[in-house]
């Protein structure tokens, strides 16, 4: 799918994000069932609030992590999310 | 991964996944129901303040999914309550009910106590044969009920179980959950446990019907990605490899029964082990402390072939009540497994079960009548044992 940096993500209402303590982690769910997210993956997923667009996550990111040229990475994982339907354009 | 053996209880993982079947009761008389025949002996189910502690108990422990079943849970008038506070303590809440017991009005209120998910099982995509299977006219009921669950944003998995008397018709089956607009559709083959594996002669299809139904939901899970997703798994009976059961012993899933026994899975309670029960101990002394959860915990247990078999991290040597159903011994191999020495014993009662098919379509020999899930019937076979017994 062809990622528009403009847009504006957010959490599709059949899905839930949130943070586990036991698991120490985030994680996203779903009817019966959990999928764990990686330390950057919940980094990203937990900036999807649906106000912020996506150039402006990326730099949100960068800043927080002092890196440079993350957009890459962060494209990739928001292809898997809007794939897996975990995220979609706010209207 | 621990080597064999060295298990011990501080390397025990918390549950991930709470099956809370509330009560037994149920306004339907499903013949493949998976609940224990004994269901009349559950006479005393938890109250709600025992539902609220062992919510807050595992989920504590770090169980993050809850799953509100029966029996019908729609029976229980603190539904709602027990739905309030699960989402509460941070459960994603699933309530998986038949959709009778409901209307738009409950479906409003357990939205507003913050339910993620219901899930309504259909009999058949017809009404005649749906209103036979469940024992009550309850098919356009369903269909209605889908759909305000839809209208009320909820996710959709409408669960349709498959045997040889609805087999056939699995293309109106995902057409009716097409035009309903499921999100996820589970055609789930009817598992030969509780009151399936009496009827099993009536309800195991045949191979033939299987390789027409796998072609179909092939078709359909092509046509529907990425607006449905369609799940199906072929009864394990016609596999060479048993399934990973529960994901192994004690390892995610924690079911509580109506009467708060507490087990590794719903059909447990058939196995000569005792189970904790959550009115005497905690939901973690259950887990982590329980002789019964421990019992087939890690790989000590096994015997051969399992205990040397390089697969065994995979599906644990099946599942345990298989075992126990079909061997006498829960900790022998599931006779699934075509390493079991019982799995010849399988492969012969699937072909008498395959020529009793055919001779009811092709002859029109008379079957024998199935035995639906009720009280009247349970409480038949609750006097039966305890005279042999």
């Amino acid at each position: 799918m062809n990622i528009n940096k403009a847009d504006i993500p957010e959490v599709a209402p059949t899905f839930r994000l949130q943070w586990e303590e036991v698991q120490d982690c985030y994680v996203v769910l779903y009817p019966e069932g959990m999928v764990k997210l990686s330390g950057s993956a919940g980094e990203i997923m937990k900036r999807i609030n649906g106000e912020q667009a996506i150039d402006s996550i990326i730099k949100d990111l960068e800043t927080t992590f002092s890196e440079n040229n993350l957009e890459d990475d962060v494209i990739k994982f928001l292809e898997v999310a809007y794939d897996t339907g975990w995220i979609r354009n706010k209207k | 991964m621990t080597p064999a053996g060295l298990e011990t209880k501080s390397d025990v993982k918390p549950p991930l996944w709470l099956l809370a079947e509330l009560t037994y009761r149920c306004p339907l008389q499903c013949p493949y129901c998976s609940n224990p025949l004994e269901i009349a002996k559950y006479q005393n189910e938890l109250s709600t303040e025992d539902w609220v502690r062992v919510m807050q108990q595992a989920r504590k422990m770090g169980a993050a999914q809850i799953g509100f079943s029966g029996g019908e849970p729609l029976v229980r008038p603190d539904l709602e309550e027990l739905v309030q506070e699960a989402r509460h303590l941070g459960f994603y809440t699933n309530l998986i009910t038949s959709g009778v017991g409901m209307d738009e009005a409950r479906v409003k209120r357990l939205k507003d106590a913050g339910l993620d998910h219901i899930q309504i099982s259909f009999q058949a995509s017809d009404e005649e044969l749906n209103n036979f299977l469940g024992g009550t006219k309850t098919f356009q009921h369903k269909k209605e009920m889908a759909r305000i669950v839809k209208a009320y944003e909820y996710p959709m998995v409408l669960n349709i179980v498959i045997h040889r008397k609805n087999i056939d018709q699995i293309r109106d089956i995902l057409e009716m959950t097409v035009e309903l607009e499921a999100d996820y559709v589970e055609l789930a083959s009817t598992q030969y446990y509780g009151w399936s594996r009496i009827n099993v002669d009536q309800l195991l299809p045949t191979r033939e019907q299987l390789a027409r139904a796998e072609i179909v939901a092939k078709e359909y899970q092509e046509r529907m990605k990425g607006k449905s997703r369609i799940i199906y798994v072929i009864p394990d009976y016609f596999e060479n490899r048993p399934k990973p059961c529960m994901n192994g012993w004690g390892a995610i899933f924690l079911t509580i029964a109506p009467d708060g026994t507490a087990l590794p899975c719903h059909e447990a309670g058939q196995l000569p082990i005792d189970f904790p029960n959550v009115k005497e101990v905690s939901v973690e002394e259950a887990w982590k402390d329980s002789p019964g959860f421990n019992h087939f915990r890690g790989f000590e247990w096994m015997k051969e072939p399992c205990r040397s078999c390089d697969e065994k991290e995979k599906d644990f040597g099946g599942c345990r009540c298989q075992a126990f159903m079909m061997t006498g011994d829960a900790a022998n191999t599931d006779p699934v497994c075509d390493k079991s020495p019982n799995h010849q014993e399988l492969l012969d009662d699937v072909e008498r079960i395959g020529k009793l098919a055919e001779q009811e379509s092709e002859h029109n020999v008379a079957e024998k009548p199935l035995v639906f899930r009720n009280m009247k019937n349970s409480k038949k076979f609750v006097a039966e044992e305890t005279e042999t017994n």
